[in-house]
C-alpha cells in the first residue's frame, strides 16, 4: 500500500509519502522524526487532537474552549462531540484544568484552554 | 515630561509582547485595550497550533493568549480595558493620546508609541457579490465569534467562500457542530490557506475544495436560500453557462484580511501599498518618528510566534527611543514578491541581525532568494518551494548598509 499525505504536526506541512511492505512502512518527505511517527499512524491508526467548546451555566461566559491533552482515534471524533455536548460547567475553572478525567476511556483528559473566571 | 514613556495600543500577541519588552527594560508603560479582556483575537480561536515556534508546543489560541495575560499581570503592567484610542496627536515630540472608556473622555501623553491594532477581515462589500443581502451571510471571523464565545450556532447547510485559514478551520468548527458544509469555493486557482489545514480541516471530513469558482449571486429576502456558483477564468470572470445552484442557509466568506490602520493614518503614517501596513525599519519604526508597529497592523501573518517576535522588537525598540534621527536607507523587493517587510533600514542602528519576513507573489518551486548592496549579492538561500499562503523568515547580516545605499531582495530560479 502507497499513500501520499501532508503532514499535519507543524507549519511546515511537509507533504509524506508512506508505503507498506511485508508489515514494514517506509516513509520519504519528512523533514523530522515526528513527521515518520504521523506517516505510520495515518497508515495503522489515524489519532487526532479534537478541540472545541463546553457549554458553562453562566451567560456572561455561555462557552469553555476545551482541547483533549493528546490524540484520540480519529473516527471518535464525532462521537467524542456528541459526549461533549451532555457537559455543562458551574464552576470557575483555570486554563489547564481537567473538565473530564481519562475521556471516554482513551487515556487522555479533557482540559481547559481558557480561564473562566466566575 | 509625558505620562508614558511608551503607550501600547491593542492588547492581542502583538500588543502583550511589545508591553512586555518596554517593561523589561524598566520604563513606564501603559497597555490599552478596546475590548473587556486582553488576547485580542486569540480569544476566538479555540483550535491547537499556535506557540510551536515560541514554546515548543501545539496549543489553542486562548492557551497562548493565556500564558502571556499571566506575563502581564505578574510584571504589573498598567492595564486599561473597555478602553477606545479615538486619536492620536503628535504635538512638541509628544503623543497626545485620546482614550474613551465608558466614564468619559481623558488624554494621557507618551514619548513613543506601539501600533498593535491587529486586522480586520474583508466583508461582502468588498467582494461585489449580486443579488439580495439577506441575514445568513458572515465573514469567517464573525462566524467564529458567535461560535466559539457566544456559544450559538445558527448554521445548517453552509457554502464557504474564498480558502484563507480562518475559513478553513470554521469548516472544521461547523461540521463538529453539526452544520454541513458543501464546500469551500475559491476563486484563485491555488488555494490561500496553508496546505495543513486543507489536509486536517477539509481532507478529515470530506469536505470538497472547489478552486477557480466563485459566487456570482445571493438569494433570499430575510435569510439566505441559496446561492449560484460560477467557475471564473484566469482573470477571475465568471465563465458563462457554468453556474449552478446550490441550497444553503449560510455563506460565509474568508477573502482576506487587512492591517487595521485607521490610527496610523490620522497620525501621517506611510503605508506600504504592497503590505498594506505601515512602511517600517528594522526596528519596526514607521516613517513618523517614535510611532512603532507590530503584529497584524504591519502585515497579516499566518503565525502568531512571529506576531510576538515583531511585538517583542517593536516593544524594545521603543523603550529605547530616543528621538535621534535616523539615517534611512531603502530595501526594495522585487516583482516576484508579493511583498516584504521592512521597507527601510535605519543605519543608524543595529543592522547585524535584520529580520526580513516576505511572501512569494505565486507558487513557485525551486527558487533563490538573495539580498544585495548595491549590486553585491550579500546573502543567498535557497527553497524547495515558496508559497503565497506561508510566510519566510530569513535574517540577515546588513551591518554594512550606509544611508543611500541601495538594497534590494531577489527572486530567481534556483
Ligand atoms: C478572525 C481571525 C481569526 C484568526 N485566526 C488565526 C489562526 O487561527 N491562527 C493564526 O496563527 N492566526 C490567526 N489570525 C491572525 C491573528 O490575528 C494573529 O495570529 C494574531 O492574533 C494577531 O495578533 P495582533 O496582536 O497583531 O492582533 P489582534 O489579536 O487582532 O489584537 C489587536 C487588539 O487591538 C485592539 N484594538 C484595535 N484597535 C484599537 C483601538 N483603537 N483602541 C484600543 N484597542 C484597539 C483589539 O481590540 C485587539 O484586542 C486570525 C485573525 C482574525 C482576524
Ligand atoms: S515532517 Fe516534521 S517538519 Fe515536516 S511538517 Fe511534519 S512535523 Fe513538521
Amino acid at each position: 500500500m502507497e499513500k501520499t499525505f501532508v503532514c499535519i504536526v507543524c507549519p511546515n506541512g511537509c507533504t509524506l509519502h508512506a508505503a507498506e511492505e511485508n508489515g514494514v512502512i517506509s516513509v520519504t518527505g519528512n523533514r523530522c522524526p515526528k513527521g515518520e511517527e504521523y506517516a505510520k499512524a495515518e497508515l495503522t491508526n489515524p489519532v487526532r487532537t479534537l478541540t472545541t467548546s463546553v457549554a458553562t451555566v453562566f451567560p456572561d461566559r455561555p462557552v469553555l474552549p476545551v482541547r483533549t491533552s493528546g490524540a484520540i482515534p480519529k473516527d471518535a471524533i464525532m462521537p467524542a462531540m456528541r459526549v461533549i455536548a451532555g457537559l455543562r460547567v458551574n464552576h470557575a475553572v483555570a486554563c489547564g484544568d481537567v473538565i473530564a478525567e481519562n475521556f471516554m476511556g482513551f487515556g487522555v483528559d479533557l482540559v481547559a484552554t481558557d480561564d473562566l473566571r466566575v | 515630561m509625558a505620562d508614558y514613556d511608551v503607550t501600547v495600543i491593542g492588547a492581542g500577541p502583538a500588543g502583550l509582547a511589545a508591553a512586555l519588552a518596554a517593561d523589561e527594560k524598566g520604563k513606564r508603560v501603559l497597555l490599552v485595550e478596546r475590548a473587556a479582556r486582553m488576547g485580542g483575537i486569540l480569544n476566538q480561536c479555540i483550535h491547537d497550533g499556535f506557540g510551536l515556534l515560541r514554546f515548543g508546543e501545539r496549543l489553542s489560541g486562548c492557551e497562548y493568549a493565556s500564558r502571556y495575560v499571566r506575563m502581564v499581570e505578574a510584571a504589573g503592567i498598567e492595564t486599561t480595558l473597555l478602553t477606545f484610542v479615538t486619536r492620536v496627536e503628535k504635538k512638541d515630540g509628544v503623543f497626545h493620546i485620546t482614550l474613551v472608556t465608558k466614564d468619559g473622555v481623558r488624554t494621557v501623553t507618551s514619548t513613543a508609541l506601539v501600533l498593535s491594532t491587529g486586522c480586520r477581515e474583508r466583508t461582502a462589500k468588498q467582494v461585489g457579490i449580486h443579488g439580495t443581502r439577506p441575514a445568513g451571510v458572515y465573514t469567517a471571523g464573525t462566524a467564529q465569534y458567535y461560535i466559539n464565545i457566544l456559544g450559538e450556532q445558527p448554521a445548517k447547510r453552509v457554502v464557504i467562500l474564498g480558502s484563507g485559514d480562518i475559513g478553513l478551520i470554521m469548516a472544521r468548527r461547523l461540521t463538529l457542530e453539526g452544520a454541513e458544509v458543501l464546500g469551500v469555493f475559491e476563486a484563485k486557482s491555488t488555494p490561500s490557506g496553508l496546505t495543513r489545514n486543507i489536509a486536517q480541516c477539509l481532507d478529515d471530513f470530506g469536505i470538497p475544495l472547489h478552486v477557480s469558482h466563485t459566487v456570482t449571486r445571493v438569494f433570499g429576502d430575510a435569510r439566505l436560500e441559496a446561492v449560484e456558483i460560477s467557475e471564473v477564468d484566469e482573470k477571475m470572470q465568471p465563465i458563462p453557462g457554468t453556474a449552478q445552484k446550490i441550497d444553503c442557509d449560510t455563506l460565509i466568506l474568508s477573502v482576506g484580511l487587512i492591517p487595521e490602520n485607521e490610527l496610523a493614518e490620522t497620525l501621517g503614517v506611510t503605508l506600504d501599498p504592497r503590505a498594506k501596513g505601515p512602511v517600517c525599519d528594522q526596528n519596526y519604526e514607521t516613517l513618523v518618528d517614535g510611532v512603532f508597529v507590530c503584529g497584524n497592523a504591519l502585515h497579516v501573518n499566518d503565525l502568531v510566534d512571529y506576531v510576538s517576535e515583531s511585538g517583542a522588537s517593536a516593544g524594545a525598540a521603543a523603550a529605547d527611543y530616543s528621538g535621534k534621527a535616523r539615517e534611512l536607507a531603502e530595501l526594495t523587493a522585487d516583482g516576484g514578491f508579493l511583498y516584504a517587510v521592512p521597507e527601510r533600514l535605519d543605519t543608524a542602528g543595529d543592522l547585524s541581525k535584520t529580520v526580513v519576513f516576505f511572501r512569494s507573489r505565486e507558487v513557485r518551486e525551486k527558487s533563490q532568494v538573495s539580498v544585495s548592496v548595491n549590486g553585491e549579492t550579500v546573502f543567498t538561500k535557497k527553497y524547495q518551494r515558496l508559497k503565497p499562503p506561508e510566510m519566510e523568515r530569513i535574517e540577515v547580516d546588513l551591518s554594512r548598509v550606509k544611508p543611500g545605499d541601495r538594497v534590494t531582495l531577489e527572486l530567481r530560479e534556483a
